[in-house]
């Protein structure tokens, strides 16, 4: 599986060269559909380790601009890992390391110099449990532009603009200085998803942002976010199949595959469109995958 | 009518059903637990009758002069005597060792909790360091204020002395208490910010401090207290000189109430053996007032805004 | 949780569009700054340490090691000066004894029942109650020894030699209450963290509170409780108001018997303190090096109880 991604790195003049040639040994028409010329993620060869344990190898995948792409796979294969590895979140757990390239806007975001604080606000990410802050909801939307540094003339207005965004203002305008844990956990998960698109970052990384909600928040958090990429590019993990055929565009499957050393190691098995994916996967272990045989 | 007739019928019940309504009664076990009771009710009487006693000992100087009049030498002004310049000490020394003891044991736990990594020798050892120092009878404090910090530094038997002396006796308190505030600070709070882009101090100072300040506050006024009553270390550092006149300055010679106490509780008169036990009646009343602070902070920390 | 950057690898010289905005010396600056703050410890144990060993080392040059720790007289503020530290370190270890025998039964007693009797109101109720004790100033558990206990004791002394005003008994009963709360407090955390598990797979063969609590709980949190006993015994130690006022003063041969008064390590330090001992002499020099004593033995049961705890801590976290 992995043999198809060894690229060597692109030099960064002949970038998008190379990427069209690795596109098309991983799947033709997920680029046909929008041109496929724009993704704002791209993923080459990554490995992943914590420590000397490897926990993602050889991951090779576009994430196209203003759309939703949902990785899926068995629960331990490095959904999480290499999700973290978008915004340098991994950077905060001693031991973890990245190797291989990722890139945002053609910027390796490994390279020296790159700021993960800077990153992670051009990059943000929702989390499975919702995790507002012990504030108030107000506050909870005013922190990530203050701490920014975001120039901005009216924090009302931008707390409005976050809150309606995230299709939460209705249920939370005359209560914006209790404090955001009275909030029911759906909604706590709409109000992170608003803290998130207050910084306005240009991705979003959802880690099961459903699982820990009941069906009808479910629905409310799919919905928005389909409402979220007319501005915003999407990431989300989701061990809900149903989930990433309904929300997502593109699909990937990753899987752990054991190696000679007994190691188990998250690898790439398929990324396609989603429909494709779901209707004429390519690989059988996706095919078993999808079919609820394993997993 | 044939409402559960097959028991009736039958007449049978079955042995083990009654047995397990029969609660058997355990001597050996109710023994047990009558002893473990007795055990804390040894621990509580002894401190119910230790209240009692200095109440009913220092009854009659529990008025006014207590805090208005100056320790008096002459013992036949025995009791006009009073323990004003041993409270204004303790609320000097107090003071001072706040202002130093609290930033610094505060900023140590955020170092040791937020920033130390555990895989470097060094942040170890200081780790090693605090709970060692925690451990460190408070006489051998007096010993390295009379040594180096009196002598060395020149200080002196000053406030000065007496507070750097009780901070570093009292930081392991504020230290250990901080840090377990910070670590029951969920995880999620710090991941949360840094998603938004939060530099590592901004997470701390606004997100992980204000959602520890009760935790902090609480050992805070813990570490106060212990530093209140002690009275060991400032034995070595002329404390127990008699002092007629209130602190002027952070170089003014003083005394605290334990160490007050201490003096009267030597002295052979019946009248300063009563305002020994009113002034323990004070101490313990400071001490109580801190303590029911530290409870109300307790008790609203679940409760946010 | 711990977190650090790992991604500061060394700074491009070229502008870059995820460069950092702003420089963040700041960010550094706090960093050093709670560094420091964290080795104000270290420099005071550097400090203790060199004010003890110096003073120390200056005082075996006027009297030899063997002198000190097998003499059994100690009179340095005598005409007559002997240096034997036997009349100190047997009063401590006569206090400490009796204080531990006293505080481990009651202790123990009271962390069984705060974990495995108590309901969770009741024992949020006495655990206030042990704090408020263990928060009593040293020095009001010494007055009280002195004159509560001291005369009930003497009142009801069955045998022809009355203790003495000042006596190591008196002292001993206090310490030993003073130090209930530090044995009960770490004994229940011990036994709170035996897995429950293990409570209900033996409640589950029939067994009772009491051999629950006695025969699976109890030896399961064995290496914690010995750690609260030793904690305990090094806080009985190098306590120093209560035998100061309490204990008695008396130096100059050794004194097994608790009835009598007798000066500890702490509390020779204490009163040679508080006069102002003319620097540079021996006996001033004597405080430091009973000190010493005193930090060194503080210090080996300070180490001995962590590697208890940890022991603990590696079976069941
Ligand atoms: N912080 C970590 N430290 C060490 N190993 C980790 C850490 N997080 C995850 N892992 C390991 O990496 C592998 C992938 O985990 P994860 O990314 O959480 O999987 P997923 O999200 O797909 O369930 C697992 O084997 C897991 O044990
Ligand atoms: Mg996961």
């Amino acid at each position: 599986m992995s043999e198809t991604t060894t690229i060597a790195p692109p030099d960064l003049d002949r970038r998008s060269g190379v990427k069209i040639t690795a596109r098309q040994e991983q799947s033709t028409p997920a680029s046909d559909r929008n041109g496929g010329v724009d993704p704002i993620i791209e993923l080459q060869d990554v490995d992943i380790y914590y420590g000397s344990y490897r926990a993602v190898r050889g991951v090779s995948i576009p994430i196209e601009r203003r759309e939703i792409t949902a990785m899926i796979g068995p629960s331990g294969c490095g959904k999480s890992t290499l999700l973290r590895s978008l915004n340098r979140m991994n950077d905060l757990i001693i031991g973890a390391r990245v190797t291989g390239r990722i890139t945002f806007h053609g910027q390796d975001l490994y390279e020296a110099g790159v700021d993960p604080i800077e990153v992670r606000r051009r990059i943000g990410m929702v989390f499975q449990q919702p995790n507002p802050f012990p504030k108030s909801i107000y506050d909870n939307i005013s922190y990530g532009p203050k701490v920014t540094g975001m120039k901005v003339s009216n924090m009302d207005d931008l707390v409005e603009e976050a809150l309606t965004g995230a299709a939460l203002w209705g249920e939370v305008k005359d209560k914006l200085k209790t404090s955001a844990l009275a909030l029911s956990g759906g909604q706590q998960q709409r109000l992170c998803i608003a803290r998130t698109i207050a910084v306005k970052p240009e991705v979003i990384l959802m880690d099961e942002p459903c699982s820990a909600l009941d069906p009808i928040a479910t629905a409310k958090i799919e919905d928005l976010m389909a409402q979220l990429t007319k501005q915003y590019t999407i990431v989300i993990v989701t061990h809900n199949m149903q989930q990433a055929a309904r929300v997502s565009d593109k699909t990937a499957f990753l899987t752990a595959e054991v190696d000679k050393d007994g190691q188990r190691h998250g690898v790439l098995i398929e990324f396609d469109d989603t429909n494709k994916i779901f209707s004429a996967p390519s690989n059988e272990l996706t095919e078993a995958y999808i079919s609820g045989r394993f997993g | 009518m044939a409402i559960d007739t097959s028991r009736a019928e039958t007449g049978y019940v079955h042995p083990s059903a009654a047995a397990l309504k029969r609660r058997r009664i355990r001597l050996g076990d109710t023994l047990f637990r009558l002893a473990l009771q007795f055990c804390l009710f040894v621990a509580f009487a002894f401190l119910a009758s230790l209240i009692i006693y200095v109440l009913i000992a220092g009854w009659n100087r529990l008025d006014l002069r207590l805090v208005t009049n100056m320790p008096s030498g002459l013992a036949s002004r025995a009791d006009e005597s009073g323990l004003q310049s041993a409270l204004t000490g303790t609320l000097w020394v107090i003071t001072l060792t706040a202002l130093m003891c609290l930033p610094t044991g505060i900023a140590a736990a955020i170092y040791l909790e937020e920033y130390a990594d555990n895989t470097r020798w060094y942040n170890r050892f200081l780790e090693l360091n605090i709970q060692n120092l925690a451990g460190v009878p408070s006489i051998v404090f007096g010993i390295l204020g009379l040594g180096i910090i009196a002598r060395v530094f020149g200080l002196g038997f000053t406030i000065i002395t007496a507070a750097i002396v009780l901070s570093l006796l009292v930081l392991p308190v504020v230290i250990i208490a901080t840090r377990e505030a910070l670590r029951a600070v969920p995880p999620s709070i710090r991941l949360g910010s840094y998603a938004l882009g939060a530099t590592k101090w901004q997470t701390v100072r606004r997100q992980v401090l204000p959602a520890a300040t009760s935790g902090t506050a609480t050992g805070a006024i813990l570490a106060l207290s212990r530093a209140i009553g002690e009275a060991a270390p400032l034995i070595l550092l002329g404390a127990v000189t008699f002092v007629r006149f209130n602190p002027e300055g952070i170089s003014s010679r003083y005394t605290v109430l334990p160490i007050a106490i201490f003096n009267l509780i030597k002295s052979p008169q019946a009248e300063l053996q009563e305002l020994a036990s009113a002034g323990i009646v004070l101490l313990l009343i400071i001490l109580l007032l801190m303590n029911s602070i530290a409870i109300v902070i307790r008790n609203r920390a679940g409760k946010i805004r | 949780m711990s977190v650090t950057e790992l991604g500061s690898r060394a700074p491009a010289p070229q502008p870059m569009r995820l460069g950092r905005r702003g420089n963040r010396a700041g960010e550094r600056g706090v960093e050093v700054l709670l560094f420091i703050a964290a080795t104000v410890g270290v420099l005071t144990t550097v400090g203790i340490i060199i004010a003890l060993v110096f003073p120390t080392i200056d005082f075996f040059g006027d009297v030899s090691i063997v002198e000190f720790l097998t003499g059994d007289s100690w009179t340095p503020l005598f005409a007559d000066k002997e240096y034997g530290v036997l009349p100190l370190l047997v009063a401590t270890l006569v206090v400490t004894a009796i204080a531990t025998l006293i505080a481990v039964p009651l202790g123990l007693g009271a962390a069984i029942y705060l974990a495995e009797y108590a309901r969770p109101k009741v024992r949020s109720a006495l655990k206030p109650m042990l704090e408020v004790l263990a928060g009593i100033p040293t020095v009001v558990y010494g007055f009280f020894a002195l004159v509560a206990i001291g005369p009930l004791i003497r009142d009801y002394w069955p045998g022809g030699d009355k203790p003495s005003f000042q006596n190591l008994l008196i002292a001993s009963i206090a310490m030993g209450i003073m130090i209930v709360p530090t044995v009960a407090s770490l004994a229940e955390d011990a036994m709170t963290a035996v897995p429950r598990s293990l409570r209900q797979g033996a409640f589950a063969l029939a067994s009772s509170r009491m051999q629950v609590a006695t025969r699976v709980v109890f030896p399961a949190a064995l290496s914690g409780i010995v750690a609260a006993i030793v904690l305990g015994i090094s806080r009985a130690i190098g306590e120093t108001m209560i035998v100061t006022i309490a204990g008695g003063l008396i130096s100059d041969r050794v004194l097994f018997n608790p009835i009598e008064g007798s000066a500890t390590m702490t509390a020779f330090i204490a009163s040679a303190g508080q006069g102002d001992l003319p620097l540079g002499t021996v006996e001033y020099k004597s405080i430091f090096a009973v000190g010493a004593l005193l930090f060194i033995i503080t210090f080996a049961l300070n180490i001995v109880s962590f590697r208890l705890v940890r022991r603990f801590r590696e079976v069941y976290e």
